[in-house]
């Protein structure tokens, strides 16, 4: 029963009693704008013929609203909001830094292109499954990865956009996809709960699970509490959502069974958001441990890049190359981790960026070779380039930019990558880089001669049509891929923004608890 | 109280692992459900363990004046079953249909996305 008392209950020790600035919104929209139209378009499931346009209207917001939030985030710092209007840490924070909106408007801007190539690769009969819901939802916890301060909602993005890519990877129920999805849920589901068990350790020991809160704190219980578990935890549990090399072989067993859209935007995205969690964690929540465990890094990545480049050699179909290929990237990644400087993590942040775009773009080139020649296998396709020349256009642009050489994207985090290496004395790991580099441009350089220089065999003549949406994708990810080798400074600037947010937390602290509040 | 459910937790584990080691995939997803279950209790176990006391805050104070239960971990343990639950359910799902379409439950049997012995790229033209 409630008590009537005539004193009042100061509000203002536990709650923020102004109302957000509409401005600050931005940070939730690249969340909710997903969620919206994916329900919508829940709702509107046997109009198929309208998803492709509402899901591609969605999207572009999404990514106009993240544009509007990176331009903020660069202009003047994190952005936070805390939700319900409680205090941090009690309420849930969404926190976007350089690195976690600048990661965000790029797997948006990938998600754009892949919804344009859906039109052609998702027939009526998947979209009545929900592929184009599926892909919103998905984008929503990918989004909410991105930029949430708080590292149990980061665990719950994790599984909306996890089952939203079961869905994914399963339409179709063919036997491959449900042999590829079967490895694909169980080994990400033990993946996320090694990651549930490090949050629950990690709650016992600081008892908050803001992140912000958990730096300012990790200094106080370095002596006491396990720190170094957790950072080993983490390392395991996103090591396995990123591919990492022991535990990878979820990625290739699975990523090339479902349609190429699907692989495109798993190749794509979901892979990086591992690498985001591994920088957040292991450079920002856990820096002295990532110290101690920056041999180890070091060898998983140049063991990962290495075995993933082999494996690519070793495949016959163009899909498995590329899943082969992927784990290699991760590889090159998780390098800039083990170096943990100001322009090994940037390098990683650059070479994420670049990532995205290419791999996607790769396997969407895939996809159009596909529609052309009628097959995925190199011992068939052929004669691509007497046929189709912009293909081989797009092909050789995108090999050049995945093997790290001019005039494309891959060259600049590479050289960032390998001069971190250098400096920071470990010359094996810039070997590792380069080498992967050279190997890479083999297996993709067979793909290009087999499938598009070579002159058409006789039982696989290519197909006369011109695959326009095709063109329109690859064109769309072209652009950015061209743009960022040839004019890269802003993306290594942003990207240094984002390195130096993640090495030196302070600025991010200082916005989720403004004027110093202690809980 | 903790070092009881502690050592329980490690049964959970123990027991889950070795289910997950097997061949058949029921097994494994026996072995995946009381992972999930492990992960609770050791939520449950986190939040530290404080009996009969529940997190009212008597009239005329601003915070309880004794050391309350942690409501926290029960909200995130409840998120926990919700989200595991749903996961289980479709893992039920995905290995009855590939049971059906595949016929074994044997992870060695599954190769249709891997065949074995697959040939190798040509080596020129």
């Amino acid at each position: 029963m409630a008590v009537g008392t005539a004193e009042t209950v100061d509000l203002s020790g536990a709650m923020v009693l102004a109302p957000a600035p509409l401005a600050d919104w931005v940070v939730v929209a690249p969340v909710a704008i997903p969620i919206i139209f994916g329900a919508f378009l829940l709702m509107i499931r046997h109009e198929t013929r309208l998803h492709a346009t509402i899901a591609i209207v969605g999207l572009l917001t999404t990514l106009a609203f993240n544009a509007a939030l990176l331009a903020r985030v660069l202009d003047q710092g994190p952005v936070v909001m805390t939700m319900g209007g409680w205090l941090p840490p009690f309420g849930i924070s969404f926190a976007a830094d350089a690195l976690g909106a600048s990661f965000s408007f790029a797997a948006t801007l990938v998600a754009v292109v892949g919804a344009v190539y859906a039109i052609t690769d998702i027939g009526s009969v998947g979209r009545r499954y929900g592929f184009y819901p599926f892909m919103m939802l998905m984008m929503a916890g990918v989004g909410g990865s991105f930029l949430t301060g708080d590292i149990f909602n980061l665990y719950v993005w994790f599984e909306v956009f996890l089952i939203s890519s079961f869905g994914m990877l399963v339409l179709g129920s063919e036997r491959p996809q449900l042999d590829g999805t079967m490895k694909y849920a169980i080994l990400n589901l033990i993946g996320t709960t090694f990651f549930l068990i490090a949050t629950a350790l990690l709650y016992g020991a600081f008892g908050t699970l803001n992140m912000a809160d958990i730096v300012r704190k990790a200094d106080g219980l370095r002596g006491t509490a396990p720190l170094m578990t957790l950072a080993v935890f983490y390392l395991l549990a996103f090591g396995m959502k990123a591919a990492a090399f022991p535990v990878h072989f979820w990625l290739p067993a699975s990523y090339h069974t479902p349609r190429i859209v699907t692989a495109a935007l798993f190749g794509g995205v979901l892979t990086k958001v591992g690498v985001y969690a591994l920088l957040r964690t292991e450079v920002m929540l856990f820096s002295p441990e990532r110290e101690v465990l920056s041999g180890l890094i070091g060898w998983v990545a140049a063991a990962t890049m290495i075995v993933g480049i082999m494996g690519a050699l070793a495949q016959t179909d163009i899909r498995r190359v590329l899943g082969f290929v992927v784990i290699s990237g991760v590889g090159v990644m998780l390098a800039g981790l083990a170096l943990g400087t100001m322009e090994g993590v940037a390098g990683t942040v650059f070479y994420a960026f670049h990532s995205m775009v290419v791999m996607s773009a790769l396997y969407l080139l895939a996809g159009v070779m596909n529609g052309i020649g009628g097959t995925y296998t190199l011992r068939t396709l052929s004669g691509l380039y007497a046929s189709h020349p912009l293909v081989a256009v797009f092909a050789f642009l995108l090999m050049l930019s995945v093997a790290g050489l001019p005039p494309a994207s891959g060259l600049w985090p590479k050289i960032m990558l390998v001069e971190a290496s250098i400096e920071a004395g470990s010359p094996w790991l810039a070997f590792a880089i380069l080498a992967t580099g050279l190997l890479t441009t083999l297996a993709l350089g067979r793909v290009f001669l087999l499938a598009i220089w070579r002159p058409a065999i006789e039982k696989a003549v290519p197909s006369p049509t011109s695959p326009t949406i095709g063109y329109v994708a690859l064109g769309a990810l072209a652009v950015p891929t061209l743009l960022m080798g040839l004019y890269p400074e802003p993306f290594i600037s942003v990207a240094e923004h984002a390195a130096a947010g993640l090495l030196d937390a302070s600025v991010y602290i200082g916005s989720v608890f403004p004027e110093g509040v202690v809980p | 109280m903790e070092a009881n459910l502690a050592i329980t937790v490690g049964i959970f584990y123990a027991v889950s692992i070795y289910l997950m080691l097997s061949k058949h995939i029921i097994r494994i997803l026996l072995g995946v459900a009381i992972f999930s279950n492990g992960v609770n209790l050791t939520l449950f176990t986190a939040g530290r363990i404080t009996r009969e006391v529940p997190p009212i805050i008597p009239v005329g104070l601003d915070m309880p004046d004794v050391l309350t239960a942690n409501p926290l971990p029960q909200a995130l343990i409840l998120t926990a079953i919700v989200i595991s639950f749903s996961l289980f359910a479709f893992l039920l799902v995905l290995a009855f249909r590939s049971y059906q379409e595949l016929g074994t439950d044997n992870t060695e049997g599954m190769r249709i996305a891997e065949p074995e012995g697959e040939e190798l790229p040509p080596l020129g033209y």
